[in-house]
């Protein structure tokens, strides 16, 4: 499902590199953390998952596409397989919950229709049923990062990649949307997660990659934060 | 669904930044305005010029005491003459008559004219125009003749003026065109900067590049063709005003602008405005803003 091979990116400037030879697999339906202190890199992988950026070296494939070479045209049907959440929720404030998830359908071209069918749907996934009207400022941060998770997951993609989701919020609340994003986990989804976050970790048990200045130190099926 | 959408969206970007919107209207009408005018001068003059180069005579004017037998003599030999089409004499009386319908309208003029202070000449059409020099040469120094003079030179002249007006109408055209295309660099860069949520938003969950960047295009097509209509409007206004009102008299001598070379400015205009914004917003979204 998302394989590096040998990844090397230097950003421009950069004395050193933030992911040095790097090679890791991730099979379909795989739940993984990547782990490490601030700066390690793991942020950088998701950006090369995305193709925000490029590698100076290896191969990056997802989906079973190399996308190292990918024609930058092809970038936004690409990313249509692709959820992403971020630790800053990134919505948008002047819409509704229902508004923000229903954007993300409207933009890659589905119909008002689908839309209304599908949106109060993964809605209710999340544990918003009832508050799909209400705006970003009037709701909780877990309730705005459930709304990202919505949106992420409204178009039923492959892969979700999760950027520090629980950076914003406090325990309880992470503990919440872990267990979401294990319920999406289920579903056949491959979760690919970037966190600094001990408690969460050891919690959940699932496959542990460390990171430390850009070098791959740990790769445990079960793992725990260490 | 989609369309409405990218409609929707060129309006309120249109009206998120309404005074810049006008000041790029503006500017864009005054500079397609300015090439407007310069093309219909040009197709005007050259009109002009097929008109008046068929019609342009070489006069030669005798002197006051030529003699009967340099007279005859002269137009036995342009009668001849190889470089001539046609030939006409015409006498000081002739002259007088023509000057006084000339200038009926200046009637302390023609009565401070005597009828014989009015030179006789030859009016000499030539074969081909541009041989006025070769005319010259043989005719100049010949007894009896006061001055040979090329009406071509005279109209030359007159279309120099014509041609440095269309000139300054050109640059000024330009000026004001790299005005309104910074403008339209800055109208997509405040526009980008106001929705940039979104676009991270759309990017991120895979929107195609032109569904992105179409509303912003559309955003500075639209102004171009507002602007283009606001010049349409300034060159008809000033049609009305200056070449159909002020300048009426001189209509025998400027013709009037055809209304349907008025109207085919509209679409030159349009065009225009509508590509080199539509480019100009482009290229600041792929390579400045890189939305």
């Amino acid at each position: 499902m998302i394989q590096l091979e040998h990844v090397t990116k230097t950003y421009p400037k950069a004395s050193r590199p933030s992911l040095d030879d790097v090679s890791v697999s991730i099979d379909k339906g795989d739940f993984v953390f990547f782990i490490g202190p601030s700066g390690s890199g793991k942020s950088t992988i998701i950006k090369l998952l995305l193709h925000e950026i490029t590698p100076n070296a290896g191969k990056v494939y997802v989906n079973e596409r190399d996308v190292t070479t990918m024609r930058s045209w092809k970038i936004p049907t690409f990313r249509r397989s692709i959820g992403c959440v971020f630790q800053d929720f990134r919505l948008l404030p002047n819409r509704t919950a229902y508004e923000n998830v229903a954007f993300a359908l409207e933009v890659i071209g589905k119909s008002k229709g689908v839309a209304r069918r599908v949106v109060p749907e993964v809605l209710e996934l999340v544990g918003l049923g009832g508050k799909e009207h209400r705006y970003p400022h009037e709701l909780s941060g877990g309730e705005q990062q459930r709304v990202a998770v919505a949106r992420a997951f409204v178009n039923r993609p492959l892969i979700l990649l999760a950027d520090e989701p629980t950076g914003n919020l406090d325990p309880d609340t992470s503990v919440e949307i872990m267990r979401l994003l294990d319920r999406i986990n289920r579903t056949g989804t491959t979760v690919v997660m970037v966190t600094h976050d001990s408690n969460i970790v050891n919690q959940m048990r699932r496959r542990v990659v460390e990171i430390e200045s850009g070098r791959i130190v740990r790769d445990q099926p079960r793992g725990v934060y260490g | 669904m989609r369309a409405k959408y990218v409609l929707s969206e060129v309006i309120t970007g249109l009206w998120r930044n309404v005074t810049m919107t006008v000041a790029m209207i503006i500017t864009m009408a005054v500079s397609l305005a300015m090439l407007g005018a310069s093309l219909l001068l040009y197709t005007q003059v050259s009109d002009m010029q097929d008109f008046y180069y068929g019609k342009v005579e070489v006069s030669i004017f005798l002197k006051n005491d030529v003699t009967e037998a340099q007279r005859s003599s002269l137009q036995s030999d342009l009668k001849v003459d190889p470089l001539v089409q046609n030939l006409i004499y015409e006498s000081r009386d002739t002259a007088y008559q023509r000057f006084k319908t000339q200038f009926k309208d200046a009637p302390d003029l023609v009565n401070a004219t005597k009828p014989d202070s009015l030179p006789e000449s030859f009016r000499v059409k030539l074969k081909n125009p541009e041989q006025f020099q070769s005319m010259y040469d043989k005719y100049s120094g010949r007894e009896g003749i006061g001055e040979i003079i090329d009406q071509r030179k005279l109209l030359g002249k007159i279309f120099g003026i014509f041609n440095s007006v269309q000139n300054v109408a050109l640059a000024v055209a330009i000026v004001q065109g790299l005005a309104a295309l910074l403008l339209v660099a800055n109208m997509i860069q405040i526009a980008a900067y106001s929705k940039r949520r979104e676009v991270a938003v759309m990017k991120l969950v895979g929107a195609s590049n032109w569904f992105i960047q179409a509303p912003f295009v559309l955003e500075a097509v639209f102004a171009g063709l507002v602007g283009a209509i606001g010049a349409f409007g300034v060159l008809w206004l000033l049609k009305l005003v200056v070449l159909d009102g002020a300048l009426k008299s001189l209509q025998n001598v400027f013709p009037p602008i055809p209304d349907t070379r008025m109207w085919l400015m509209l679409p030159i205009l349009a065009g225009v405005g509508a590509a080199v914004n539509a480019i100009a917003g482009w290229v600041t979204l792929r390579f400045y803003v890189r939305v």
